[in-house]
């Protein structure tokens, strides 16, 4: 499976330029809201037309400005689960999956039918219209709809953003099982960095109509190489920092000095630290520990966010340097401890990046 | 009893609703399809009629149909003066109904819809007839009823160019002119009360389907809004993937 994506195309705000060539089978597409990545799955469906570029999938060009080729929408053999799942209103479920089937025996019509109702749990709703159906079946429907014609790419925007968030959690399971058994490529849409992370193998940042980062997830999230894909996937630590001996990074932001252990490279700017990663011991000698004092914390469900000063006591409670991340079990236990606590910044758990 | 009027009326209102469904159908269709330059200047031309006294229309008409114009002299067709002529006269000025209703209803359909069908395998006169036709049926129905009912009520333009030639060109609205004129109140009552119910039952109709869309359109918004709140809630809970410390 290989798909080919070099575009570029001017939006109101900004341009959009796309690039990256995936030997993958599901590609996660991450970015906050008009960071461009919709725009870049209507360019491959064929619903937007960029301004140049090409577009291959398993060597069959669908779009090269070059050679003038526009493949129509209809034979490009892309499906797509839009954000809405625009489902045909005035047709039964069964109609909308298999929409797309109208050249087939009517057999094999029905053969296709059942099959993605038996795949995607959708007995007994054949009849039904899509208005007398839940989120959760009608994301099914769609998906349904899109895999009935075999499409080689299936391109999903944003599926589960208009479900409820306890419907999200079975239906993520019941896409990573329909992906797996899928034998196209897979794009996967979403602002939501869990999602991404728990469906996707690659991931490809966007920011601003740029493609930021592209590589596996793992290295993604906990390398990533610039300060904006760092904060695109939910890093809250920085500071400034420059080189003073092979091992040692000074952070200026955080008033310290810090080993690192991976090399130091050639260029960079920043030091961070994800907010779960932050650990409290009680020994001030051990490596990359400052004392530090809470200025004030923030609560969640399970979690506590706190908010650390280091070195000397906070003054006011936006007074901090960085924000520590722990399960409320873990904060039963610390804190009634005496200040100044002492918080270690894990030199595996480091990474330096560029601007 | 003079029962000529009655199915002449019928008759030319039938010839209209003709004209109607496939030129009013397909200027809508071209117009929300098609970008084009000069299009704001065709579709106020198309207006036209609404505004217009009826017998400026038929004037047009007049030179349209008449000696030297192209289609009697090019084509050799000369209808006017005959009831042909007044279909024509009914179905011009009915037009402007029919086009914009049926053209903001086309408008009206979800595009994502349109989008899915053509993914789907659709080419666009697919999409139109399983998609956008249907989904805009309502829309398109109750703007035809409306232009059918303006062109059974035509009077002006129809006297312009088909003339008040009893039993050849006599419609109805202008049987009830010349009843009204010889003072035959009788023969003038029945036809108003037949013509104002059938108006009546064709508006009622049109405002019902009319109705129905609005509250289709309602619940759309609806939907679409509950969708975004969840969306809001979605973006306020984004999260990175935790380890155990």
């Amino acid at each position: 499976m290989q798909l080919l994506v070099d575009i570029h195309k001017q939006l109101a705000s900004y341009p959009l330029e796309v690039k990256f060539n995936l030997e993958g089978r599901v590609l996660g597409i991450l970015g906050g809201s008009g960071s461009g990545k919709s725009m870049t799955l209507r360019c491959i469906a064929g619903l937007e037309t960029p301004k140049r570029g090409r577009i291959v999938v398993n060597g069959r060009v669908l779009f090269d400005s070059n050679k003038r080729i526009n493949l129509p929408i209809r034979l490009r053999r892309v499906g797509i689960v839009f954000q809405n799942y625009a489902l045909f209103p005035h047709l039964t479920v069964a109609q909308n999956i298999t929409y797309g089937l109208q050249d087939l025996s009517s057999a094999e019509r029905q053969h296709r039918l059942h099959e993605q109702i038996a795949k995607l749990q959708l007995f007994g709703l054949e009849n039904r219209y899509p208005q007398q159906l839940s989120g959760g079946q009608q994301q099914r429907v769609a998906l349904a709809r899109a895999l009935a014609v075999e499409p080689e790419i299936l391109l999903l925007d944003e599926p589960f953003s208009a479900l409820d968030t306890h419907l999200r959690h079975h239906l993520q399971e019941q896409l990573i099982e329909t992906l797996s058994e899928y034998q196209g490529v897979t794009l996967f849409v979403t602002h939501n960095l869990e999602e991404a992370y728990e469906i996707c193998e690659q991931l490809l940042v966007m920011s601003q109509g740029q493609a930021i980062a592209y590589d596996q997830k793992q290295a993604i999230f906990e390398r990533p190489a610039t300060y904006t894909v760092a904060q695109l996937t939910g890093c809250k630590n920085f500071s400034k920092t420059r080189a003073i001996s092979p091992t040692q990074v000074e952070a200026i932001d955080w008033g310290c000095t810090l080993n690192v252990i991976e090399p130091i490279p050639e260029s960079f700017a920043y030091v961070g630290i994800r907010a779960h990663h932050l650990t409290f011991t009680n020994d001030p000698n051990t490596e990359n520990t400052f004392s530090c004092w809470l200025a004030h914390t923030r609560e969640t469900p399970h979690r506590m966010t706190l908010y650390l000063k280091l070195h000397n006591p906070p003054t006011q409670s936006n007074d901090y340097h960085m924000q520590a991340e722990v399960f409320k079990e873990k904060w039963a236990t610390i804190k009634d401890r005496p200040f100044p606590w002492y918080v270690k910044l894990d030199s595996l758990r480091l990474f330096l990046m560029q601007a | 009893m003079d029962w000529f009027p009655y199915i002449l009326s019928l008759q030319v209102t039938a010839l209209a609703t003709v004209f109607l469904l496939i030129i009013g159908l397909g200027l809508a269709i071209f117009l929300a399809r098609v970008r084009f330059p000069g299009e704001l200047v065709i579709s106020t031309v198309l207006n036209l009629p609404l505004v217009l006294p009826p017998s400026v229309v038929g004037f047009h008409l007049l030179l349209a149909l008449g000696r030297g114009s192209p289609i009697r002299e090019w084509f050799g067709i000369d209808i006017l003066f005959t009831w042909q002529a007044a279909a024509i006269a009914s179905a011009i000025v009915a037009l402007p109904l029919i086009v914009e209703a049926a053209r903001a209803a086309i408008l009206d359909v979800n595009p994502e819809l349109e989008a899915a069908a053509r993914t789907l395998g659709d080419s666009e006169i697919k999409v139109l007839w399983r998609v956008t036709l249907p989904l805009a049926r309502s829309g398109i129905l109750a703007g035809f009823i409306l232009a059918v009912a303006r062109a059974l009520g035509e009077f002006g333009a129809t006297l312009m160019v088909a003339g008040n030639i009893p039993e050849r060109t006599q419609t109805l609205p202008l049987a009830i002119y010349d009843a009204v004129q010889n003072q035959e109140y009788g023969k003038a009552n029945l036809m108003v009360l037949v013509m104002t119910f059938w108006a009546f039952l064709l508006l009622l109709w049109a405002r019902s389907l009319e109705q129905r869309r609005q509250k289709r359109f309602t619940e759309k918004i609806i939907k679409t809004k509950n969708a975004t709140v969840s969306r809001h809630s979605q973006t306020t809970s984004q999260l990175s993937p935790r380890s155990e410390i």
